[in-house]
């Protein structure tokens, strides 16, 4: 009989307490492995897509810095860049575009991909049914999303190279500072969006949140710009953090204090959405 | 039956939902190898109770204990050892048949030779070997229920829980999947399942509960069941509608043990169905036709409820 053996495992183990035939090493698995496992998911969801999703990665870019960066910037230059800091309009731009990319890939893995697990598929459920419990499907997507900022961020910075807009080895150290910014998005964005409806939620985020964030937040020209009144609110979002935080390190003007300020600011939004993702995956799934 | 047997034990068990009590304290036990359903209409609180053994549910009230744990503080560790097939398909449509059984089985932190090596068997038990290397989204309703059957195998599983396992499907496929549920009892997997099928309750349930309204109305084997509530035989009468009620009076203090009267038929339950038909032509009545039948569960839950199952 072909799943005799399956049978045989259930009848094999009597009731009473201990680990099932089917645990692996003994008692539960700690959060740090359940969460491994969860993300494994997305791992071997994810070899479907890649080849278009780095097809975007590569292309976003090379569009984004040849268009704005040499075409732009070209312009700009022409005008003066003491307001910049005195460098090329492309050496400002770049970074500031790199933190962007880490923002935006974040928010993409955190709204729509969320809806599909807990509602359109029920991945999360399905998950749920097993031993892996709601944090670890929280954290584990975390992780997914945080590779896949990785990923997009050092995809940026080499073509970022390529078009000599780095002027500085610690540019290197921006690729963290990618991960952590979408991480401060992320993790408060997946935390709301498990208790979403439906995905037109996500529509008005992106319009009255990310586009406006991508915008104002100091990507494109310094927040000194704006007027004085709305300076305030440009420095309390966390993309002006990691977009400062990104333009220092590649123009090699970072300073300790100042850095530590900002990772600081991104952590604690990071470990507050922590929190809420806990409480919030918990009260959807488990009901 | 020994204590050590008891698979599965709620004693007052009860989930609210807000102000709406979905399960109103309920008690069951639930043997080793045994096959046992909850029957009873949509908004019974069979799914809900499912969820509570599922351990996806903290109860409101009462206690569940789940092979010697505690459902609720114990959850994971019960989860490990549990194989469920949920209402709803939820399998990786995007990822293929293997992939499913390869996603699921690492969910229980199982090595990956070990779930190739289930997984092998597994596909060839739900005979969907030759569909392995296919994308789940292509597979038939009947295919899908059958993979997720096999993906709730991966963990070799001591208690499978099936909530309504054929809803939505064929009945050729329905079939097919009563046919592989019959041979892991026969194995003797411990099944716990949930029906509005009074069919699939008889085919598959050694033992079950009729649900109704968050309660448990009566339980026992369905053998049991039909010979208590209901008669041996029932006499279905139908009439033309302008007679319907007419009938119906004739007909009331007939030799009938009970008589239920239905939108478009009257119901006799009676220890011999011809000489019931004889009878009641004797007196004049003629219906438009009449059927001799045995009592089933559908007839035990209409005498418990005053309701149909399937309505």
């Amino acid at each position: 009989m072909a799943v005799a053996s399956a049978a045989a495992g259930a009848g094999r183990t009597g009731p009473g307490p201990g680990p099932g035939p089917g645990a692996a090493g003994s008692g539960p698995a700690g959060a740090g492995v359940l969460a491994v496992r969860a993300l494994r998911f997305w791992l071997v969801n994810y070899r479907r897509t890649w080849r278009g999703s780095i097809y975007t990665s590569v292309a976003n870019p090379v569009l984004y810095l040849g268009a704005m960066g040499l075409g732009l910037g070209t312009l700009v230059d022409q005008h003066g860049t003491g307001r910049l800091g005195g460098v090329s309009y492309l050496a400002f731009l770049a970074p500031g575009l790199l933190a962007a990319t880490g923002m935006q890939t974040a928010m993409n893995e955190s709204t729509f991909p969320v809806m599909a697990a807990v509602k359109w598929l029920k991945t999360y459920q399905a998950a749920a049914a097993t031993p892996l419990r709601p944090g670890a499907l929280f954290r584990g997507h975390l992780l997914f999303t945080a590779l896949r900022t990785l990923m997009n961020s050092a995809i940026f910075l080499a073509v970022m190279a390529a078009f000599g807009a780095v002027q500085s080895a610690w540019a290197v150290a921006a690729l963290p500072v990618c991960v952590l910014t979408g991480l401060a998005f992320a993790a408060p964005v997946e935390a709301w969006a498990i208790t979403r409806e439906k995905d037109t939620s996500f529509s008005l985020l992106i319009r009255f949140g990310l586009i406006p964030l991508f915008l104002f937040s100091g990507t494109f020209f310094p927040v000194t710009q704006l007027p004085g009144w709305i300076q305030p609110v440009a420095y309390a979002t966390p993309l002006w953090h990691g977009v400062a935080l990104c333009r220092s390190l590649s123009l090699g003007t970072a300073d300790l204090g100042g850095s530590l300020l900002h990772v600081a600011y991104l952590v604690a939004l990071t470990v507050a959405g922590l929190l809420a993702g806990q409480h919030f995956y918990r009260r959807r799934l488990y009901v | 039956m020994p204590d050590s047997d008891v698979l599965i034990r709620a004693t007052g068990l009860t989930k609210r939902f807000g102000g709406f009590t979905a399960v109103d304290g309920i008690d069951f036990e639930l043997r080793h190898g045994e096959a046992f359903g909850f029957l009873g209409p949509n908004g019974a609180g069979k799914s809900s109770t499912m969820r509570m053994i599922g351990c996806v549910s903290p109860p409101t009230s009462g206690t569940l204990t789940i092979l010697g744990l505690d459902s609720v503080a114990q959850g994971q560790a019960i989860r490990g050892r549990l194989g469920v097939v949920p209402q709803e398909d939820t399998l990786d449509i995007d990822l293929t048949v293997r992939e499913n059984l390869l996603v699921y089985g690492r969910y229980f932190g199982l090595p990956r030779a070990v779930i190739a090596e289930r997984t092998t068997r597994l596909l060839e038990f739900v005979q969907l070997a030759d569909r392995a290397g296919d994308q789940v989204d292509a597979l038939s309703g009947g295919m899908k229920r059958r993979l997720t059957i096999a993906r709730s195998l991966i963990n070799e599983p001591e208690i499978l829980l099936l909530d309504e396992p054929t809803t939505g499907l064929d009945p050729q496929a329905r079939h097919v999947v009563w046919d592989r549920l019959f041979r892991l009892k026969q194995q003797g997997v411990t099944l716990v399942l949930t029906t509005h099928y009074m069919d699939e309750a008889e085919q598959l349930c050694d033992r079950l509960v009729v649900m109704d309204g968050g309660r448990i109305a009566a339980g026992g084997s369905p053998r049991e069941l039909i010979d208590q509530y209901a008669t041996p035989e029932v006499l279905e009468l139908r009439f033309q509608p302008s007679d319907h009620d007419q009938a119906a009076e004739k007909l009331a203090d007939f030799t009938a043990e009970r008589i239920e009267v239905l939108a478009d038929r009257l119901l006799l339950y009676v220890a011999d169905g011809d000489a019931a038909l004889a009878a009641a032509r004797g007196r004049g009545v003629e219906p438009l036709t009449s059927l001799v039948r045995r009592s089933t569960l559908e007839d035990v839950f209409l005498r418990l409820t005053g309701r149909r199952l399937e309505d």
